[in-house]
């Protein structure tokens, strides 16, 4: 093997921001003072917060510091299945921190906010042309909060026919926000069971609904990176008994300029700005969870609602069947300059084609792979596949310990333990931003991990060891937990 | 995690299907949860526990276990009233880990019926489950 | 393309280790009825200074200070950013970095969103707080259910007085369940009144913004103890937090749960996204909270290190028992603004707050020596309410033209405020500014 990408260097110890600082430094450049002081009430005053007083120096070298201990995608690469950590372009960061765009007032009168409009107006069209479907709202902030937007969308519509449907259907593979999505909006989730194929069958679908259902939610492709061939038909049942079929699009980096969202059975669905759309994780976000819809919910969509009349974009807030409000104002406009960019700098061939060598570069892992990892549906995939431990069980090695190692060799590991339908799940999505020498080196590293497995075992029980720290007591975390300093 | 022949199952308890001891001591009944169950969950960090008073049916959930990536029902082997819970928990929880049968009890109750913990298992009537289970 | 790697030849060896004969092929398993028939119709792709240039023009299609005048806030504050700040959060391996999901090389955000959490529980005098939500708004709604989780009640009393939208994303949250929610009115001196309270024991929540929609301070220390009785929690929202700098802390005030909009501190307004939702409350409240933790640990080496803690709580592994479906927050945010603080410091956030209270005085007096009546007389921050009289629209179209933007109409929220104006001046308002708008109104 080649050398081995991670190696080692000098970074810092760096304590914490209340250890550092003197009363008295200033990090900030106060603004001056053109006016009196006012007396403040009796009473009224504070004690003002126990802030360190730290200097500009000390700040940037302390956070300078901390992100030296950090992995980003720009460090390398990070093969989460479902999360679709792909490149973030440099340049949409410039377009977003335009002073128009960041110092843009959310209240401005319309006419004096026109480019901000434009900017929402053009992205709802895009996304409503990537995915087929009718109308879009921006206002959601992240996946999860699209989801309870579609569920309250669905609750609004069953309510305005006077139905009160407490069910929704959701799959075994289907992610975590799915069944909390729908318990905030006051339904109760019935499983339904993926076949020996991976996928939902319509038989499986119409053995469970019925006129006590809103819908089913249903993630396309799914998280086990497989199509959901059956969707037409699983479609149809639910529309039969008069329910609406939520789309979790968080996986469409699989299929943009391939599948049509809005022509498979979807009434609603919801993307990722921060996963397919390019736009950076931030270590948690910001994110950004459009939702796009059939004309059977437009009624409904949160307002205010971008228009545009002649020339003029404005915001209308006059849709008496609307849900209502998911956020103060009109969603997160700083991510959806990014991802305005990103469709502008791709074009329609730029978004297929990253589909599609997607979907080649996870095949191509798989295909690498399923010798040393066993995979448990071995058929062609989608833009991520999924392994398990199963090989390795003798050698008592789990997927973690082998995730844990993969970071002495300079990777992110991937997804672990997701879907729960595959025992000790590893899930592997590398996206289409992956150059075939990386991933060629990833494969080489998991291949290399697993012959570990039988020679030095150890080698994975007590990863990772060059990070700056080992693996952490989370079960002290847990029973005693310190949140604040 | 530990193999079958290496679970400790002692013989003065009776074994519910999911894993819960039942002790008699008298006029009420002690419950906790076995060997087998603490090594299958891992680190226990938190235990939420019932009020004295409640009562629950045979089969209903209690309370939970959660470690730190999971959480786990835990069923009444017994019908039955709430009239003692482990506090001992709130600021130990590993003592189910480390003493699953002695200071890791989790609750005591009144039985309805006294004689129910004779229709749960022995210790090796639950052994030949857990290993058709296997 | 520059972000699509792949050579020609690469996508043939490629292809050839998968057994497949051309792209299209790794898509046969899709039924054919649920494919596109033609490609997307998307303006054709932009180069990189094509896409400069639209972006630039767009983006001067908005107005913004320095150029503009702006006295609005209303939930959106300018505020100076260092540049040091800017500089920081551009760190790639902050910005491109995923959710630290895996601690021992995600330090850096797992430190620093730890200090984050730590400091707002300094700001706010609270003991636990989160490492974000998404806004003020749905910090609110979240704050609401968890008071619903922690009384086991269903009905929550929220002020009139709270931000028109948050009280909108509340009603949108709260509307499926069967919960009840209350307004609570308003006094003449732009403050809550709380008296209806008193006569209800099933409220799980009562909710008061301080400072509240109209910029007034409420008088929490006389309204804690009536909410307190009634059995509710009792929850604070703000929406400009650098009052805190200034005034006593909603911890100080017996608060349970504080949650509000952390904008103001250290990030872009931006057409009002993304912000950041700051949510704290007590720690014997904290496995109903919602939203991500960080916790302090050790590795196994004993060296101290950070980890994403109760994680029992949330969607991964609780699923439909989850507090919420929180998954992605806002966390560059709640680190741009950890960012800001640590830069102000403890002495710096005081005279900055001072100085946002001292300007919106100055322009409240020179208002009122112009002839204009202040509509509530309780304390404010850096906003307050004048009343400039039913014609003032045409005014306010003229000053616009000058650039000057006279602050935020209340008759949309307030039909009986119409007429009313909400103004907001912060330390970025020189005086010479507020000068020329007391000269403009005048005349």
């Amino acid at each position: 093997m080649k050398e081995l990408q991670a190696t080692s260097g000098l970074i810092f110890n760096e304590s914490l921001l209340w250890e550092k600082g003197k009363k008295g430094r200033r990090g900030f450049s106060m603004p001056r003072r053109d006016v009196v002081p006012f007396p403040l009430a009796e009473g009224l005053a504070g004690d003002g917060p126990d802030f360190p007083d730290l200097s500009e120096v000390d700040v940037v070298r302390h956070y300078t510091r901390l992100s030296q201990w950090n992995f980003g995608v720009d460090s390398g690469m990070y093969p989460l299945g479902s999360c679709t950590m792909k490149y973030n372009p440099k340049i949409n960061e410039r377009e977003a921190s335009l002073p128009g765009f960041a110092g843009a007032h959310p209240l401005l009168p319309p006419e004096l906010s026109q480019g901000a409009l434009e900017l929402m107006y053009l992205l709802e069209r895009y996304l409503a042309e990537i995915t087929g479907m009718d109308a879009v709202t921006l206002q959601p902030a992240a996946g999860a909060h699209g989801e309870l937007t579609g569920m309250l969308l669905i609750h609004a519509y069953h309510k305005s026919r006077g139905l009160h449907r407490s069910k929704i259907i959701v799959p075994d593979t289907a992610h975590g926000t799915n069944p909390a999505s729908a318990t905030l909006c006051g339904f109760n989730s019935v499983g339904v069971e993926s076949n020996e194929k991976g996928i939902i069958s319509t038989e499986a679908v119409a053995a469970i609904m019925d006129e006590d259902t809103a819908g089913i939610m249903i993630t396309n492709p799914n998280t086990l990176g497989l199509f959901e061939e059956n969707i037409r038909g699983i479609a149809e049942i639910v529309h039969s008994k008069g329910g609406l079929v939520y789309g979790d699009g968080a996986n469409m980096n699989a299929v943009m300029g391939i599948v049509q969202m809005g022509k498979i059975g979807f009434d609603v669905m919801h993307l990722n700005l921060h996963k397919t759309f390019s736009t950076p994780h931030g270590g948690g976000g910001p994110g950004s969870g459009p939702v796009c819809v059939k004309d059977i919910l437009k009624p409904f969509l949160p307002v205010p609602r971008i228009t545009k009349e002649g020339d003029e974009y404005r915001l209308f807030g006059d849709f008496p069947e609307s849900i209502g409000k998911v956020q103060a104002f009109y969603g997160n406009f700083g991510v959806m300059i990014k991802a305005c960019s990103y469709i502008l700098s791709m074009g329609s061939e730029g978004l297929r084609r990253a589909s599609q060598l997607a979907v080649l570069n996870a095949n191509y892992i798989k295909e690498n792979l399923k010798e040393s990892l066993y995979l448990p549906y071995d058929r062609p995939c989608m833009h991520e596949c999924v392994f398990s431990d199963k090989f390795q069980e003798g050698a008592k090695i789990t997927t973690l310990d082998m995730a844990k190692r993969l970071m002495d060799y300079g990777f992110h590991p991937p997804t672990i333990y997701f879907p729960l339908v595959v025992h000790g799940a590893m899930m592997i999505e590398p996206t289409e931003t992956e150059s075939k020498e990386d991933i060629d080196r990833f494969i080489e590293a998991l291949k290399a991990i697993v012959a570990e497995t039988g020679k030095d075992p150890d080698l994975l029980k007590k990863a990772p060891t060059r990070p700056k720290l080992r693996r952490l007591d989370e079960t002290a975390a847990a029973r005693k937990p310190h949140l604040a300093g | 995690m530990k193999e079958i022949e290496e679970l400790f199952l002692p013989d003065n308890v009776r074994y519910a299907e999911s894993h819960e001891w039942t002790r008699d001591d008298g006029a009420n009944i002690t419950i906790g949860i076995n060997d087998y169950a603490q090594d299958q969950l891992g680190d226990i960090v938190f235990v939420e526990l019932p009020d004295v008073g409640d009562t629950f049916e045979k089969g209903e959930d209690f309370g939970t276990l959660e470690s730190v990536k999971s959480v786990s029902e835990i069923y009444m082997p017994v019908s039955g009233e709430i009239i003692a819970i482990n506090k001992a928990l709130e600021e130990t929880p590993e003592l189910v880990n480390e003493e699953p049968y002695n200071n890791g009890w989790i609750i005591e109750v009144k039985p309805n019926d006294p004689d129910e913990i004779n229709t749960l298992m022995d210790s090796s009537e639950y052994l030949k489950m857990l290993k058709g289970e296997e | 393309m520059r972000y699509l790697p792949h050579t020609e030849e690469d996508v043939s060896s490629m292809l050839h280790a998968v057994g497949a004969e051309n792209i299209d092929d790794l898509f046969s398993m899709i039924p054919g009825n649920c494919k596109m028939a033609n490609s997307l119709n998307l303006p054709e792709a932009l180069t990189e200074w094509e896409l400069n240039t639209l972006m630039d023009s767009i983006s001067k299609k908005i107005a913004v200070s320095p150029a503009y005048k702006i006295f609005m806030g209303a939930g959106s504050y300018n505020h100076y950013i260092p540049e040091s700040v800017s500089y920081l959060l551009g760190r790639s391996e902050f910005s491109t970095a995923y959710t630290p999901y895996q601690p021992e090389i995600s330090q850096g955000t797992l430190q620093a969103i730890y200090e984050y959490q730590t400091l707002v529980t300094r700001l706010l005098g609270m003991e636990v707080a989160n490492a974000s939500m998404y806004d003020g708004a749905s910090a609110l709604a979240e704050a609401l259910l968890m008071a619903t989780r922690v009384t086991k009640r269903k009905k929550v009393a929220l002020s009139e007085l709270i931000h028109p939208y948050y009280r909108d994303v509340v009603r949108t949250y709260l509307e499926p369940g069967d919960y009840e929610i209350v307004e609570l009115p308003r006094l003449e001196n732009g403050r809550t009144d709380i008296s209806g309270v008193a006569g209800m024991n099933d409220l799980a929540a009562v909710a008061i913004q301080s400072p509240n929609f109209f910029g007034c301070m409420e008088d929490l220390q006389a309204i804690e103890g009536t909410i307190h009785e009634s059995g509710a929690l009792f929850v604070l929202s703000f929406t400009e937090p650098l009052a805190y700098g200034l005034f006593k802390n909603p911890g100080s005030q017996k608060a349970d749960i504080v949650c509000g909009e952390g904008q103001s501190l250290g990030i872009p307004q931006s057409f009002g996204g993304p912000g950041l939702g700051m949510f704290a409350c007590r720690m014997k409240h904290v496995r109903d909270m919602p939203g991500r933790l960080v916790g302090k640990t050790t590795d196994m080496d004993g060296r101290p290190g950070f980890v994403l803690t109760l994680a029992t709580r949330e969607q991964h592994i609780r699923r439909e028992k989850a507090k919420s479906n929180i998954c992605t927050n806002n966390s560059l945010c709640a680190l741009a603004s950890a960012m800001y603080m640590a830069s102000v410091g403890g002495t710096g956030i005081r005279e900055l707050a001072c100085l946002n209270y001292d300007k919106a005085e100055y322009l409240k007096r020179g208002l009122r020596e112009a002839g204009f009546k202040i509509t509530f007389d309780s304390p404010t921050f850096n906003e307050f309410v004048v009343e400039f009289g039913e014609d003032f629209k045409y005014t306010y179209k003229k000053l616009v033209e000058q650039l000057i933007i006279a602050g935020t109409p209340l008759a949309t929220w307030y039909p009986d405020l119409s007429g009313h104006y909400l103004l907001c001046v912060t330390e970025t308002m020189g005086r010479e500014d507020m000068d020329t708008l007391i000269k403009e109104v005048r005349s």
